[in-house]
């Protein structure tokens, strides 16, 4: 073989070899790299091929997705029919059909705010930002009125995708502070304010969420004056915020516990007292560890929302299950729960990706 | 830059004491606390006396008079408010361990599949953890039921496993044992056969540690536990007879039937849960440094070995704290039952008794303590379990 010299730099690029490369070698050494390997490939790919097609000619060939009733469906496939006729059960509830405008511009806001919170290189975000700070307030006056010339609409009326976007937001607006301050609390050295919020913690996780649903929707009446009460819808964001706030706080308070002590000794000893402490040294590194924890929370928030269907709220899958006993729709209950877990899917989803870029971009390079 | 200048004014001098502030800090916070209960307390007091109700457990002898579908204890609808609580209580507790118990087999499968070198074993585990766990239990819950009670066939044309299992939309029909007079003998050696074993694994343990001579100790174990029972129970001629369930007219008859309410609420429950735990399986053998299993490696000590010896052990500290949580989520989602009408606590002293006796107060006191019990009993056993595996550092 004859030794050939090149200048550096210039010794020219082979390509790799033949048996690196292609699909071929792909699928040797992700699915055929042993005869284990090779045996799980098979029965796998016959699971799905026993699983796929049959739910794709159930989803899309058989279905029907245009009808009046039950029986404008195909035998055998899906009945999507129902969504179309129900779909603005399924966004607004029984919020009054003359009305809905004020749902949209609500969520037309929602997303304005939303985006300047999310998002920071939103254009004007510092103006946008004050405006998101008393969204919640335009919000509520916009879906529920009664003030400055707006019709007053019950909350008996909200349904569907909007009031679990209600319940949703007003849950993660203000558990998040209320958490902040619960893990603070726990954290603190003055015993009586650590033992309450130790308790307050404990107790919230300790049941499920339905009790406490429950206790907001027979029982709060009981604690208020007498002769009075309030709105139903009001008792539940209280008890799901509280709820949350609890969660949040443990997650909460893992970020404070993670970070190093010197932190709050250095911030000590250049003479911040505690709230300047805290709010310039302790919490911005504390929340930014706990984001996933936090978004996570957020979801599980979201998610939970549904559970105030057994207390007579109609959230979409309130608004599925009547469709189900509905005689019209008889049976369809597959189809109903697929539609509304999608809707589900997608936002929750959204959600854990949204986190997942939050987490890269404000990783600062602490990670070794 | 000025000194500042001690205040002369005595509150504000306490205000900048630490030890004062502190004080003074509590006694307005224990003040606010004290007096926010006192007046809840106080209005809840007033509104019963307008009412002329007071609280007390005395309903709980009263007779229930409503049918509960699934009891695991003698009932009847003559039974009194008290029976019907502890039936309710053992629903719970028998979803919730089956669940737990489902959900951690799945979870371990799911996690170790996201890890696995197979592309499609691996993206199959992704799909499944995505959808299942941004979907809400509840949905979950209601979705399996529907799916038993629509798609599965009528008692007519049920799945047949063989003439002794059937699968319908009733439920799932299983023979139901009778045990003769001989069968205490075959549990006579079961019990010493986990005797047995427990001896043995400590003898064994024993051995191992002073001459490195390892006995076959899972393969001894099973044989005491399992195989010489079974060898008893066929020398002693099968003392139990089975009760096949039949199709009568239009239903099974005979043998024991697991309801579609449980059969949705356990596989929902287990099938959501396990997704979480896969993660969590995941996370917590990711985090175990690959130093670990090289060293394995270069010790000579076979794959399967170093799983079980070095990874897995290791593994199990940063997975067991949020695997508990995870049982609790499990223990108290079981809550949901209520949805589909599986008749756990919530649904018969939560549910039907407390709108028959209009005794809200207390049977959502009743509720909620137990629901603490639980959860308090779940992390104390998983806290044993996590401070035994712990790193003992010297």
């Amino acid at each position: 073989m004859t030794e050939q010299t090149y200048a550096p730099g210039t010794y020219p690029d082979l390509p790799p070899p033949s048996d690196t490369v292609g699909p071929v070698h792909w699928l040797k050494a992700n699915l055929f790299s042993s005869p284990v390997n090779s045996i799980v490939t098979l029965v796998a790919i016959y699971l799905l091929y026993l699983a796929l097609p049959s739910a794709f000619n159930w989803l899309l060939i058989d279905a029907t997705y245009v009808g009046e009733t039950r029986k404008d469906c195909a035998p055998g496939g899906a009945c999507m029919a129902f969504i179309g006729e129900r779909f603005n059960l399924f966004v607004y509830g029984f919020y009054p059909a003359e009305l809905r405008w004020r749902v949209n511009l609500a969520a037309i806001l929602l997303v304005v705010a939303g985006a300047a919170v999310l998002w920071d290189k939103m254009p004007a975000r510092k103006h946008i930002m004050k405006f998101a700070m008393i969204y919640p307030l335009i919000g509520a006056w916009l879906l529920s009125g009664g003030l400055f010339g707006l019709e007053y609409v019950g909350t008996h009326l909200f349904g569907g995708l909007m009031l679990t976007l209600t319940i949703g937001v007003t849950g993660i607006v203000f558990s998040l502070p209320l958490g902040i301050l619960l893990a603070l609390g726990r954290q603190s050295k003055l015993p009586i304010i650590k033992y309450f919020c130790i308790g307050f913690i404990e107790f919230i996780r300790g049941v499920p969420l339905i009790t406490l649903l429950f206790v907001a929707s027979t029982m709060l009446s009981y604690f208020l004056p007498p002769g009075t009460t309030f709105d139903l819808l009001l008792r539940v964001l209280i008890m799901v915020t509280l709820f949350a706030s609890a969660y949040m706080a443990e997650v909460i308070r893992g970020g404070l516990q993670a970070l190093p002590k010197g932190q709050l000794e250095a911030a000590n000893s250049l003479g911040l007292n505690y709230s300047q402490a805290m709010r310039l040294i302790i919490l911005p590194q504390a929340l930014k560890i706990s984001i996933p924890g936090i978004v996570n929370t957020f979801i599980g928030l979201y998610k939970d929302s549904t559970l105030v269907i057994v207390i007579g709220l109609l959230d979409p899958l309130g608004i599925g299950r009547a469709s189900v006993a509905d005689s019209a729709w008889l049976g369809l209950s597959t189809e109903v729960y697929l539609f509304v877990a999608v809707f589900f899917f997608i936002s929750c989803f959204g959600m854990a990706r949204y986190s997942l870029y939050l987490e890269n971009k404000l990783n600062t390079g602490h990670k070794r | 830059m000025s000194t500042p200048t001690p205040s002369t004014n005595p509150l504000l001098r306490a205000w900048y004491d630490k030890e004062t502030r502190s004080i003074i800090v509590q006694i307005i916070a224990a003040a606010l606390i004290l007096s926010f209960f006192a007046y809840i307390i106080n209005n809840a007091v007033v509104n019963l006396a307008a009412i002329g109700k007071d609280i007390s457990f005395n309903f709980l002898w009263q007779n229930a008079s409503y049918d509960i579908n699934q009891h695991l204890i003698e009932y009847s609808s003559t039974s009194n408010h008290f029976t019907a609580m502890i039936v309710g209580l053992i629903n719970t507790l028998l979803v919730a361990a089956a669940g737990i118990v489902l959900a951690t087999m799945l979870g371990f499968m799911l996690g170790v599949m996201r890890l696995s070198n197979n592309w499609l074993t691996q993206k199959i585990a992704y799909v499944y953890i995505e959808y299942v766990r941004n979907v809400p239990v509840l949905l979950h819950i209601l979705l399996l039921h529907g799916l038993i009670i629509n798609a599965l066939p009528r008692p007519k044309g049920s799945y047949n496993f063989g003439d002794t299992f059937f699968l319908n939309n009733r439920g799932f029909q299983m023979p139901s044992p009778e045990f003769q007079s001989l069968f205490w003998i075959v549990g006579a050696f079961v019990v010493a056969g986990i005797a047995f074993a427990w001896w043995f694994s400590r003898h064994a343990q024993k051995v191992q540690d002073e001459t490195g001579k390892a006995y076959p100790v899972a393969m001894i174990n099973i044989a005491a536990i399992v195989l010489l029972p079974f060898a008893v129970y066929f020398v002693l001629g099968s003392p139990i007879e089975w009760d096949v369930p039949a199709l009568k007219g239009f239903n099974f008859k005979g043998g024991i039937v697991v309801r579609p309410e449980f059969i949705a609420l356990w596989l929902a429950l287990s099938f959501y849960t396990a997704a979480f735990i896969g993660e969590i399986v995941r996370a917590g053998i990711v985090a175990i440094n690959h130093g670990q299993t090289e060293a394995a490696q270069a010790l000579g000590i076979s794959n399967s070995r170093t799983l079980k010896l070095v990874v897995i052990p290791q593994a199990l500290r940063v997975i067991i704290p949020p695997l508990t949580s995870q049982y609790l989520n499990l223990a108290k989602n079981s809550s949901l039952a209520l949805a589909i009408g599986y008749m756990d606590i919530v649904a018969t002293i939560g549910g039907i008794s407390l709108n028959q006796t209009g005794r809200e107060m207390e049977c959502m006191l009743i509720v909620m303590a137990i629901y603490l019990a639980i959860s308090l009993l779940i992390s104390t056993v998983m806290n044993w379990y996590n401070n035994r595996i712990q790193l003992v550092e010297r």
